[in-house]
């Protein structure tokens, strides 16, 4: 049984806006929402700047005392959780129950509120930290509070693959519904880490850039941070047809693979074998891919390695495919990148709109593809790919296929 | 360590301590480690280097930038990055005499 799966719901949070119609304007408007650090003091950090929820206010979305259980990660899992939810119009109280599968990819949890544990113990000498650490830090907070709030009782889980984890979350659920397994799925990412402490390891790293992210252009000179959550509602197209439900688009294929090379170090082998598995398992041919929602993390190393892997896979028709990274407007959101980057591609497919990559200054030799340098384009596409290339070489690509 | 702020450090005074460094990251010969070293001969990626850099910086109590840290690719150029770096910290903060 092989069942073609539709998406029904969409729902998101990000540095861009609150909800998917906020995310999609600024997307098409080519806006960045990169700018100064706010919930953490970064006055000791070599960067100021990340993609932040704008006067994020947990208030206003969980009542009572409802958000003390919930790190902002797994709070901003269930904000575009419930407006994915809505948009599906299900309800899980019934049948639905038992046949839905939720799978988040986070790939840091809640180390925010770890952190501020550590903090209390390490820096303060208090003797304790907060009651709630563990339960706010597990990084399936988010697939558990989402079951909690839905009343939705099949497989819930959390995966964990650095900045691929949304895409192998999604790409699971698709396959899920695909096969059988569920009937409707709950898929996306969560992340939230502006953390001080992670924004610490990231200096670290030295890969984050000092002023903002330009991917592909000459000049980049790293990533900038993000967070945010996504979430889509999943479900086999005959059934969302039969019930009349809104079709946002659909996932056609899914392919993962693993670079066995270099613990940070991106190899072009690994990115192109997981593009090539998700034409295969779509059954498309390359060129009837139309747009590539890239990776695109604005790194000196990325940028070239996916240029080739997509150079390799593609072949001429890679000079006629637009590729964007919409990290250039919400940073790079980690485990949650995916999922941010899925409801672009929707978007842009249904709006019959190409995301730019904005920031875009200085053509690359080693980044020559057409990467929608600033200004959003008008095309209208039918398959377009999403990318996602994680730290430890593992790699995770999405098909989609616009609304019929 | 006895570092004379008054007196302007060395590529001779620094550089054992530089091959020393990498030496011990990269878990090679001390030996093997000489001036004209590229990071390449070395065997260097871009990750080694990021330690690399971080055990210097512990090294000589230094903060190395990224921007002048992306440039470098010879044991001799880092050496030499370092040297001015320790110039630069002990020009704008002046040690009182007898300091460490």
């Amino acid at each position: 049984m092989n069942r073609r799966v539709a998406i029904t719901g969409i729902g998101i949070i990000s540095a861009l806006g609150k909800n998917v119609a906020e995310n999609w304007k600024a997307l098409a408007e080519g806006r960045c929402a990169i700018g100064p650090i706010t919930i953490s003091d970064v006055s000791s950090l070599k960067f100021l700047n990340g993609a932040e929820v704008p006067a994020y206010d947990s208030a206003a979305y969980f009542p009572g005392n409802q958000a003390d259980f919930l790190d902002r990660f797994a709070q901003f899992a269930v904000i575009a959780a419930r407006e994915a939810v809505t948009a599906s119009a299900l309800d899980f109280r019934g049948e639905f129950s038992d046949k839905t599968t939720i799978i988040t990819g986070s790939s840091i949890g809640g180390q925010g509120s770890q952190d501020a544990g550590f903090w209390a113990v390490y820096h303060e000498r208090q003797n304790r930290v907060h009651p709630l650490t563990i339960p706010r830090t597990m990084p399936n907070a988010g697939a558990s509070a989402i079951s909690m709030e839905f009343g939705i009782r099949g497989p819930a889980y959390n995966i964990s693959t650095a900045c691929s984890s949304s895409n192998h979350a999604i790409g699971n659920a698709f396959w899920a519904v695909r096969s059988g397994l569920a009937d409707v799925a709950i898929a996306g990412g969560c992340e939230a880490p502006l953390s001080f402490g992670i924004l610490k390891a990231w200096e670290a790293m030295r890969v984050v850039s000092s002023d903002t992210c330009r991917p592909f252009s000459r000049d980049r000179r790293g990533m900038i941070l993000g967070e945010g959550a996504a979430m889509l509602v999943l479900e086999p197209l005959d059934a969302a047809r039969a019930r009349g439900a809104r079709i946002f688009g659909e996932i056609v294929g899914f392919g993962m693979s693993s670079d066995a090379s270099h613990i940070t170090k991106p190899a072009p082998e690994g990115a192109a074998a997981a593009i090539r598995k998700a034409l295969d398992d779509a059954q498309l041919q390359p060129e009837q891919i139309g747009y590539i929602n890239a990776h695109g993390t604005g790194t000196l190393v990325n940028d070239p390695m996916e240029t080739s892997a997509i150079r390799a896979v593609f072949g001429t028709h890679a000079d006629k495919l637009p590729i964007s990274s919409t990290k250039s407007m919400h940073g790079h959101a980690l485990g949650a990148a995916g999922s941010l980057e899925a409801i672009a591609t929707l978007m842009a497919l249904g709006n019959c709109t190409l995301p730019p990559t904005v920031n875009y200054t200085t053509p690359d030799p080693e980044c020559n593809l057409d990467v929608i340098p600033n200004q959003a384009r008008n095309a209208r596409v039918e398959y377009a790919l999403s990318n996602s290339f994680a730290f430890g070489g593992l790699n995770a690509v999405l098909a989609f296929r616009s609304a019929e | 360590m006895t570092d004379n702020s008054n007196q302007v450090p060395t590529v001779e005074s620094i550089a054992p301590r530089v091959f020393t460094v990498i030496a011990k990251q990269k878990r090679i010969p001390v030996d093997s480690v000489t001036i004209e070293s590229t990071f390449a001969d070395l065997g260097l990626d871009s990750l080694d280097s990021v330690n690399m850099l971080f055990d210097l910086e512990s090294e000589f109590d230094i903060s190395i930038p990224d921007e002048e840290a992306r440039n470098i690719k010879t044991v001799l150029e880092m050496v030499e990055g370092v040297r001015q770096l320790i110039i630069t910290k002990s020009q704008s903060q002046p040690q009182p005499a007898g300091g460490q």
